[in-house]
């Protein structure tokens, strides 16, 4: 029942596709879907999803019934303008029957998709596991051998389904519960791949891992669902990087990300999100840190048209770390409402939050972020830090800070900036040989450094260069 | 032929109040010329109209590079032909690195007509240059590691102002006060630098109160400014007696402009 996808035309592209550079993301795959569900969301999808992966009970269980909280919940009343049609997406799509073992199995049209995205290079680089989602399912995975003998587990989470059941149920669901939010509920319902980890007890996995994520079909959801498990004393650095080529119609990304950090472990979990300027991001990343845990979201949004996306670390158990760095660019059209949020359960936990956006050409940043001590969690201390960067008039920043402290005995600083670009600043670059371009792009990148510092050296070139992007034709 | 500055009966305003009454000066390729005069006078002025301050509105006159009018151009465009400032008060440019910064500059002011995204320098040689510029200067290293300007001390600012003149090269240069907020060796140091940079390869105009800075730089010419005119022009002599007795003299000769620099500081009060 294969179905063929036909690629549109360069030139039925939007005309904001932009030009050189930027056509490296906006480039599309001819794509030989072996199974496409039809549009739609009710039981009868959500049974045929559970059918074509050949599910356990528990799991078809799990889906019907977030669909029935997803279907009995209310849209989010804050936040951003959400204008879906739940009947017209697509919630499922199967590129290949079964999962390439190695790069030669990999069907060569995916190939070339991953070869614009530099999949390869990063796998000769990087010599870690790579996961690429391509439309709905992994695809294609590889893991290092030593990764294996330590008893680590990477592998996309429908395969976890069925060789790891027991530790996945243990903690699937768990830490973002269905019924968390109407997005957790359908990302529940209809998740599809995704990764799932599992470090043992003291290992620690010395390379990023890391996964590339693209959506390929038009009015189709993507809805993976990861699940992560540091073991005590363990560490890992997991990295996800994004970049979506644009559409015509509206389409949705709507994940979720649980990630248990035990006592000791130490996980941190890096994002680079370029999505598609029509794309609605709504996606929910929680981690509950355990004794001495530390956890630590690094978080960076570029594109969508909206993205509402809030990483939390539940600090659960005394000495626990939580850190959320976390940075939007807004562009024309684009409202990125994004932030942090962080639960102190237990005492001397610590956290931190920094936060940095830009907008321009009227793009709208908010900065939403909860702060919460918890009764009990004496000696915690709480740090936020969030810095908004604006480049025209046309553009604007918000700020929404949650505090909410049950506690006497704990500490909590808040600090707020906003700042426009400086002409002062323009011009002494200028003064120096730069274009005005070149000038803004290198305030606007010196204002996320803080943020870029932190990420593996490929991935900063990237994010460098991403802003450059946005950057272009951005003044004068 | 020498290249020349020619600054040609400049009238600038900022905020709407006029600073510069019609200031001209001409500057060869080679020679050094000292801009003193009291507070206000409109000596900054100059230099920040002549690279293209967006504050400063030109009412007229001309800033001509040869042929061609700077004011024509936009400040990067200044720069790329041969033109340079070193600001009183450097603006921090918080997470941009002096190195970086530095290179993307000293690509564009060689190449000037390279385009957005075409190659740098390359990293090795550049590196290599910005080395040896530095030990000369008596910079360590790590400086070209920090963020430009951010939390820098007075007297960093103004060695990273000369580490980018030493950079550049330019062909003309306009020094406003680099030797304010610099101790008695760092003022000799400054002095000696500059000499060393620009000396007979640049066309150097000193803004200076003091005669340290011109110490290892011997002015040409030297030229009063007051009420946003250049009221007298002399030699080295002429910086020495400012220096000493101050503008006493100037203010007795020159009572018109005299009362228009005093109006002026008032309003800027």
């Amino acid at each position: 029942m294969a179905t063929d996808i036909t690629a549109t035309p360069v030139a039925d592209l939007p005309s904001n596709a932009g030009i050189g550079e930027i056509n490296k993301y906006n480039f599309r795959t001819e794509t030989k879907g072996v199974f496409k569900a039809r549009k739609g969301i009710d039981a009868e999808i959500v049974h045929q999803i559970s059918d074509l992966k050949d599910e356990p009970d528990w799991m078809r269980e799990f889906r019907q019934e977030s669909l029935r909280i997803f279907e009995s919940k209310p849209m989010p009343k804050w936040g951003g303008d959400i204008a879906i049609d739940f009947q017209n997406i697509y919630y499922y799509l199967k590129p290949t029957d079964h999962q390439g073992k190695t790069w030669e199995d990999v069907p060569q049209e995916i190939k070339d998709t991953f070869e614009k995205l530099g999949i390869p290079e990063a796998e000769r680089k990087f010599l870690a596991g790579v996961k690429a989602q391509f439309e709905s399912e992994v695809v294609y995975g590889s893991l290092q051998e030593d990764l294996e003998k330590k008893g680590v587990i990477f592998t996309d989470t429908d395969t976890a389904v069925r060789e790891h059941s027991d530790l996945l149920r243990e903690y699937f669901g768990k830490i973002i519960p269905p019924n968390d939010n109407k997005f957790a509920a359908l990302n529940s319902a209809v998740w599809s791949g995704g990764s799932f980890i599992y470090v043992p007890k003291g290992v620690s996995i010395e390379f990023p891992l890391q996964a590339y994520f693209r959506i390929n079909a038009e009015s189709m959801g993507q809805f993976e669902r990861t699940l992560i498990i540091v073991d005590e004393g363990a560490q890992i650095h997991y990295v996800e990087g994004c970049t979506a080529p644009m559409y015509s119609t509206e389409s949705l990304h709507s994940a979720v990300v649980e990630i248990s950090v035990r006592k000791g472990g130490r996980c941190r979990y890096t994002t680079i999100q370029n999505w598609a300027n029509n794309i609605y991001n709504l996606v929910t990343k929680r981690a509950m840190a355990y004794q001495d845990a530390t956890m630590e979201w690094i978080d960076g949004n570029l594109g969508s048209k909206l993205t509402m996306k809030y990483p939390a670390v539940y600090m659960m158990e005394p000495g626990a770390r939580g850190e959320i760095l976390s940075i939007a660019f807004s562009g024309q059209g684009q409202h990125q409402d994004a932030g942090a949020k962080l639960v102190h359960c237990a005492p001397n936990t610590t956290g931190q939050i920094i936060s940095k956006s830009i907008s321009k050409d009227g793009g709208r940043s908010s900065y939403r972020g909860l702060a919460r001590m918890e009764k009990g969690a004496k000696g915690a201390k709480c740090n936020v830090v969030c810095d908004a960067l604006i480049l025209d008039p046309a553009s604007r920043s918000d700020t929404y800070p949650y505090i909410e402290v049950m506690e006497q005995d704990v500490s909590i600083g808040h600090e707020a900036s906003v700042s426009r670009i400086g002409e002062e600043q323009l011009f002494y670059l200028m003064s120096r040989g730069l274009s005005e371009q070149e000038a803004s792009a290198m305030i606007v990148n010196g204002f996320i450094e803080p943020l870029v510092k932190e990420l593996p050296m490929e991935y900063a070139v990237e994010m460098n260069r991403l802003i450059q992007l946005q950057m272009e034709g951005s003044v004068g | 032929m020498t290249d020349t500055l020619r600054i040609e009966d400049l009238h600038v305003a900022v905020e709407g109040k006029p600073i510069l009454k019609g200031a001209s000066l001409t500057i060869n390729r080679g020679e050094t010329h000292a801009l003193m005069g009291p507070n206000g006078s409109g000596k900054s002025t100059l230099g920040m109209a002549t690279m293209g301050h967006p504050h400063y509105e030109v009412t007229g006159g001309h800033v001509w590079l040869n042929d061609v009018d700077l004011l024509e151009l936009d400040a990067d465009e200044r720069a790329r032909s041969g033109v340079f400032m070193a600001f009183q008060r450097p603006m921090a440019i918080p997470g941009v690195k002096l190195a970086d910064f530095l290179r993307h500059a000293t690509t564009n002011v060689r190449n000037p007509d390279r385009q957005e995204g075409e190659e740098l320098i390359p990293m090795r040689e550049f590196r290599k240059e910005l080395k040896s510029k530095m030990e000369h200067l008596q910079i360590d290293m790590e400086f070209a590691r920090r963020y430009v300007n951010d939390g820098f001390s007075g007297g960093e600012m103004k060695r990273a102002e000369i580490l980018q003149l030493a950079m550049l090269q330019p062909k003309f240069a306009v020094l406003d006060e680099t030797d304010s907020g610099l101790d008695a060796d760092a003022v000799r140091l400054a002095s000696e630098s500059i000499a060393e940079i620009g000396g007979d390869k640049m066309g150097l105009l000193i803004i200076t109160h003091h005669d340290k800075l011109l110490e290892h730089n011997p002015p040409d010419f030297t030229h009063v400014m007051l009420g946003g005119r250049i009221v007298e022009t002399g030699g080295i002599e002429l910086a020495h007696e400012l220096h000493e007795r101050g503008y006493e003299r100037i203010r007795e000769e020159y009572p018109e402009a005299a009362a228009e620099n005093r109006e002026m500081a008032e309003a800027s009060a």
